[in-house]
């Protein structure tokens, strides 16, 4: 077990370098804007531009760039210095985390809340309301735009601008150890907005296991030795159904905290993916660099614990 | 995003005898049959294809409607105070800021959306199907170093690897020494570039077990070579997932052209996009709730139009799974 853990984590490590790669050719070898050039304005003079590049250390090769930046972040944990604010980039990411794991962890315990019974309920009751609800509901939901659905919570609910103000708007975002209560009324909306998607997403492919499951020899069998009809379907079918999803649930977590753009763009949330999304437009590479990583490493890090917990309970996957 | 859907794959030619008739249908045949009592996938496709049809046919539309054209801007559709006048017989869907129709330019962006979903989602498909094909019948190091790009690439957050690229190549020259020029043809790259893995993904786990069967043995017995055997043995058993797969993957294409758009990297902004609009729309939305409201609206009866059509062909290739 500790060996796969250690193949694993070393494939991680791996996997964040060739990220780190593909991240300096999508943004340094096929440059969207020139920092230099953002930096000194329209009508800077060529010496000024070449000092720039030069304390930037943009004008030494690209190889020599990026080995420095590597061994920098490898060696020293340092991921280097935001081109506009000066700030390490490092401390830009701790000031943005908070924003994003708040609106992350919200969404998925409402939408782990909704999704199960939903599935559940609307597996069992195949053919009922209750199913065509849910059905015809998880299909509206994957199919809307999260960014328009949040303009139509906000035009509807926003205190501010709302028809119905019910709930603060967008751009109202407190950290939690500011105001607990602000926070947390802040962000109902974002993670409702945030949540349906991904609510939809599993119920119906909770939906579809479970209808699959419910037709297996075993249930079958668990019926006939008289358990109840409750604890048939919600511990031993749910059990089956739930675990193929645990994977993908991971993945999508991992997604998430390396930043929710349109979510975070839409209600002005001060996270990861809009400090991503600003970077991209100042072609402040640094700052690139590290967001993509941060969600990278996210993203590899819900793989690996995922696995691990496969191979915890499956002790076949270790092999393969 | 796996779907799960193992009764369709790996569909050999398998005649059905129907027991009413008395007559055997070829698994096409059945297909069809099934897809015709879906009545609402065939109301999907209805709407896809008026969908189609407003696209292909914008100006008509336009002008049947007597709308302006989607880049006109009417200075009398705006009050004194320069704010766009909402919904009236002159403007169905009323104005934007500029004064520009909005039902025009809802027409106009379904253009765009049925563009790049197709187009970039066909791109996406033949390359996700070869790298799976390849690295499913090779195995070995080949499928190792594909396998591995996949993960590099599913590592990456999809999004800001769109961003990342459509920025580079949506500005200025554009990108890779001005190979690659700002417009929609980039989109369709970007979107092609993030949605293939998926496809790559499902297809190479299909080949490997695909490979093993007795008809490919068969096949390789008989001296046939390896070109032969992947695309005349292995591929048509890959049809019926491919296809669903493709449909499944189509509103996915087309919610990430709105979003790239949305976030102002996707196509840029004189032509009409429903992304664009909405994120223009954003400014102003508490009181000019039309700008928001119509582009968005069409943007989900599309993606909405194309999952039922999805579902259905699903439903209808994959006996197994039962609605």
């Amino acid at each position: 077990m500790a060996a796969y853990i250690l193949r694993r984590v070393l494939w991680g490590v791996v996997l964040l370098v060739l990220v780190s790669l593909l991240t300096f050719v999508v943004f340094y070898v096929l440059p969207s804007a020139d920092p230099a050039q953002l930096r000194a304005g329209r009508n800077a003079d060529p010496a000024t531009l070449a000092q720039i590049r030069a304390n930037l250390g943009l004008d030494r090769p690209l190889t020599a760039q990026y080995w420095t930046f590597l061994t920098q972040a490898l060696l020293h944990a340092n991921l280097g210095y935001s081109y506009f604010s000066q700030a390490s980039v490092g401390s830009l990411l701790v000031d943005r985390l908070p924003a994003t794991i708040s609106l992350t962890l919200g969404a998925i315990v409402i939408w782990v809340l909704v999704a199960v019974p939903l599935g559940v309920v609307s597996a069992v009751r195949r053919g009922t309301w209750v199913d065509k609800l849910t059905t015809g509901g998880a299909l509206l939901g994957i199919s809307v735009p999260v960014y328009w659905l949040g303009l139509v919570a906000l035009y509807l609910f926003a205190s501010d601008i709302g028809k119905f103000p019910l709930l603060p708007g967008a751009g109202s975002y407190v950290p939690l150890t500011d105001d607990p209560w602000k926070w947390l009324t802040s962000l109902i909306l974002p993670w409702l907005v945030l949540a349906s998607t991904f609510t939809a997403v599993y119920a119906r492919l909770l939906r579809g296991n479970m209808i699959e499951v419910l037709s297996e020899d075993y249930v079958r069998t668990a019926r006939a030795k008289g358990l109840s009809e409750r604890r048939v379907v919600w511990r031993h079918a749910l059990r089956a159904a739930v675990t193929p999803l645990v994977t993908l649930a991971g993945l999508d977590v991992g997604l998430l905290l390396g930043g929710a753009v349109l979510t975070e763009t839409v209600f002005g949330i001060p996270g990861i993916g809009r400090l991503n999304y600003d970077a991209i437009v100042h072609a402040d590479y640094p700052v690139i660099q590290g967001t993509v990583l941060l969600a990278a490493f996210f993203v590899i890090v819900a793989n690996i614990v995922v696995d691990v917990a496969y191979a915890y309970l499956d002790p076949r996957v270790r092999t393969a | 995003m796996s779907v799960g859907a193992p009764g369709l794959l790996a569909q050999e030619e398998r005649y059905e005898h129907d027991f009413e008739t008395g007559v055997a249908r070829s698994p096409w045949q059945l297909f069809w049959r099934r897809l015709r009592s879906d009545r609402v996938a065939l109301a999907a496709l209805g709407v896809i294809v008026a969908l189609v049809l407003v696209a292909v046919l914008a100006p008509l539309v336009v002008k049947l409607a007597g709308a302006p054209g989607p880049n006109v801007q009417d200075r009398n559709a705006t009050d004194v105070f320069g704010t766009p006048l909402g919904p009236s017989g002159g403007h169905w869907f009323g104005v934007d800021p500029l004064g520009r129709d909005v039902f025009s330019r809802t027409v106009y962006g379904a253009r765009v959306s049925l563009l790049v979903g197709v187009v970039g989602t066909g791109v996406a498909v033949l390359l996700g199907v070869a790298v799976g094909l390849v690295a499913g019948y090779y195995r070995g190091w080949v499928d190792t170093l594909l396998s591995r790009l996949v993960d590099v690439v599913l590592s990456f957050p999809v999004l800001l690897l769109g961003i990342g690229i459509a920025s580079a190549c949506s500005l200025g020259k554009g990108c890779v020494g001005g190979a690659v020029t700002p417009g929609v043809r980039t989109v369709i790259l970007v979107v092609a570039l993030v949605s293939w893995t998926s496809i790559a993904r499902i297809v190479r786990g299909q080949v490997l077990s695909l490979r093993e069967r007795e008809f490919v043995v068969a096949a390789r017995s008989l001296g046939a070579s390896n070109r032969r055997i992947v695309v005349r043995e292995i591929l048509p058993n890959l049809t019926a997932p491919i296809i669903v797969y493709s449909s499944l993957l189509l509103p996915q294409t087309i919610l990430l052209e709105a979003a790239l758009s949305f976030l102002g990297v996707g196509v840029s902004p004189p032509t009409a996009s429903w992304g664009w609009m909405i994120a223009d729309a954003s400014d102003n939305f508490d009181t000019q709730w039309w700008y928001m409201v119509f582009p968005g609206a069409a943007l989900l009866l599309t993606v909405l139009a194309f999952n039922l059509l999805g579902d259905g062909l699903r439903d209808a290739l994959d006996p197994r799974a039962e609605r």
